[in-house]
């Protein structure tokens, strides 16, 4: 008797083991044309999307791991790495389908990219105006708001290359690779657009004088020390080398005190370094790029706040994404 | 009544219920597009030209031109993105051309060029509310149906013919007159050449154009043509 029963006992075991080993062979489909691309057999109940990814890209050296994805329906959500195959429910010969995110590259490098421009472009403008307007510019007076105007620009993107390189740590590691063009034809677009007009030598100075360029400057200088504070403190949210996410709330710093109000108090600042500087220049190109700027931050900020909603049950409640009350 | 019980839109065939809310602009422009159609039609057989139909229908034009803006919403809440942006291209370069151009530009108002668009349009527009109301009564005769996909084929062409001649025609006046001219200095530090941004709107009708023309072809093919689906 005892000896069935300890049989029995080993016998369940090995059909434990088994079933903790199940071989399974993973069948891939692209996702928008149904077309048969692989077969993936060296995976186990307990292997994750990424192991299925390292799979794939053993077949197919092209598609590095981060430029692939897999859903479970051609129309569904993409998967998490960190998902195994076992969690996901699926059968021993599931089908997973396989989306081509297209060729990838780093943030760093894109946010460089996508700032060096306007820098670039603004100064080319303030130092050459003969180049643009005709040689008789270069000999015209300027007012001292185009001089604030180009240091403020200036200020602008330089502090964000130097947050790009030294601040910011990034969940996602890559991006598409048009990205880069579309961003770059923003941000370098509306950088001429905006020195065109602030530099050129028919340029009328703010009608109520001192106090609005002043007035201006100071919200300007406001909105990016408090943009700053935000990015201080969303670095230290994250311990480095890390895609950790946790609820941010305000530090010792004041600055981040938006922080109770709204879940994007970094875009709160930027729109009011933007609405100043629009201000202080009375100049309506800065103007669209304020309005076109704000309505993608607020984008952002909906989507950033749905998701921290989402992720903690705990998630502050009278918190809004942007407008602090309002939005 | 409202938006909220749109559940389609213009080319929306998925949805069950194909229900309009805003019947009642729609059975207005209906009638007007017919009439605008109908004294097109009298113009030109009578007068044997399509010169001088601005003079004929010019404040209908205007009226329910401008309504066609209503679309844009209609189909945004409706509808998938692309096709939203389709239809705001499509309704701004008729208001364009309606406003900016026939309008602004006397020059033009007699020109044949505003004929043809204008009977483009009218044509368009006159199956296209038919069968929007024959979709509220509960079925859309064959032949609307085929008419609606079928005769953009020839009347997109022919309406882009148009308006591109009509643009091109105005440049003239625009550059003498300085019409809509912001020149600096200014208070709001910006100008604006209309002459030059006539010309993008032109080169605009190069990208845009063939994506409209693509798109009501594969509309074509879900509705009547290839292999046919089940119909809700």
């Amino acid at each position: 008797m005892a000896i069935t029963s300890v049989l029995q006992d080993v016998k369940k075991r090995k059909e434990a083991l088994s079933q903790e080993n199940v071989k399974y062979k993973v069948v891939v489909l692209h996702a928008k044309s149904g077309k048969s691309l692989a077969k993936l057999s060296n995976l186990t109940s307990n292997s994750t999307i990424l192991d299925v990814k390292r799979e794939y890209h053993k077949q197919f050296p092209k598609y590095y791991l981060s430029r692939q994805a897999f859903k479970v329906d051609p129309k569904g959500k993409l998967l998490k790495e960190n998902e195994t195959l076992k969690s996901l429910g699926l059968s021993k010969s599931p089908t997973l389908y396989f989306k081509d995110l297209g060729p990838q590259l780093g943030w760093t490098t894109v946010f460089l990219t996508e700032y060096t421009g306007p820098l670039l472009i603004y100064l080319i403008f303030y130092t050459r105006p003969a180049i643009i307007y005709g040689v008789a510019a270069a000999s015209e007076p300027r007012a001292s708001v185009v001089n604030i105007a180009c240091a403020c620009f200036s200020f602008h993107y330089i502090k964000r290359l130097l947050e790009t390189i030294f601040v910011h740590r990034f969940s996602n590691a890559t991006m598409p690779v048009r990205n880069i063009f579309k961003n770059s034809s923003y941000y370098w677009g509306f950088a001429a657009f905006i020195a065109y007009y602030i530099n050129h030598p028919l340029y009328t100075v703010p009608a109520y004088g001192d106090i609005q360029i002043y007035g201006g400057l100071a919200g300007f200088l406001f909105g990016e020390l408090g943009n700053f504070s935000i990015h201080m403190a969303l670095r230290n949210l994250r311990p480095p080398g890390t895609k950790e996410r946790r609820i941010p709330v305000p530090t010792s710093d004041p600055m981040t005190s938006l922080f109770s109000l709204v879940s994007c108090p970094n875009y709160t600042y930027e729109a009011i370094s933007w609405i100043s500087f629009s201000i202080m220049t009375q100049c309506l190109p800065a103007a669209l790029f304020t309005t076109c700027g704000f309505y993608q931050m607020a984008v952002w900020a909906l989507g950033k706040h749905r998701n921290y909603k989402k992720e903690f049950k705990d998630y502050p409640r009278k918190r809004k994404s942007i407008i602090p009350f309002l939005l | 009544m409202i938006w909220s019980s749109v559940q389609g839109s213009p080319f929306c065939f998925a949805c069950k219920r194909y229900t309009c809310g805003n019947e009642y602009l729609h059975q207005l422009s209906f009638f007007s597009w017919s009439a605008i159609l109908l004294a097109v039609l009298n113009h030109v057989f009578s007068n044997q030209t399509l010169s001088g139909v601005y003079e004929v229908i010019g404040p209908l034009l205007n009226i329910f031109q401008t309504a066609a803006v209503l679309e844009i919403l209609h189909c945004a809440f409706g509808l998938v993105r692309s096709s939203v942006v389709l239809t705001a291209f499509q309704v701004f370069s008729r208001v364009f051309c309606t406003w900016a151009i026939a309008y602004s530009v006397t020059s033009v108002q007699g020109h044949y060029s505003v004929g043809i668009f204008v009977l483009a349009w009218a044509v368009t527009e006159v199956i296209r509310y038919a069968f929007y109301f024959f979709s509220l009564i509960g079925g859309v005769p064959y032949a609307i149906q085929w008419c609606r996909y079928t005769f953009f084929y020839v009347l997109y062409p022919f309406g882009v013919t148009g308006e591109l001649l009509a643009v091109y025609q105005s440049l003239a006046e625009v550059k003498q007159k300085k019409l809509y001219h912001l020149e600096l200095p200014n208070a709001a530090n910006f100008s604006f050449n209309f002459y030059y941004f006539l010309i993008f709107f032109m080169l605009m009708y190069i990208p845009v154009f063939p994506q409209l023309y693509f798109h009501m072809i594969a509309q074509r093919k879900k509705v009547i043509g290839g292999a046919k689906k089940k119909m809700p």
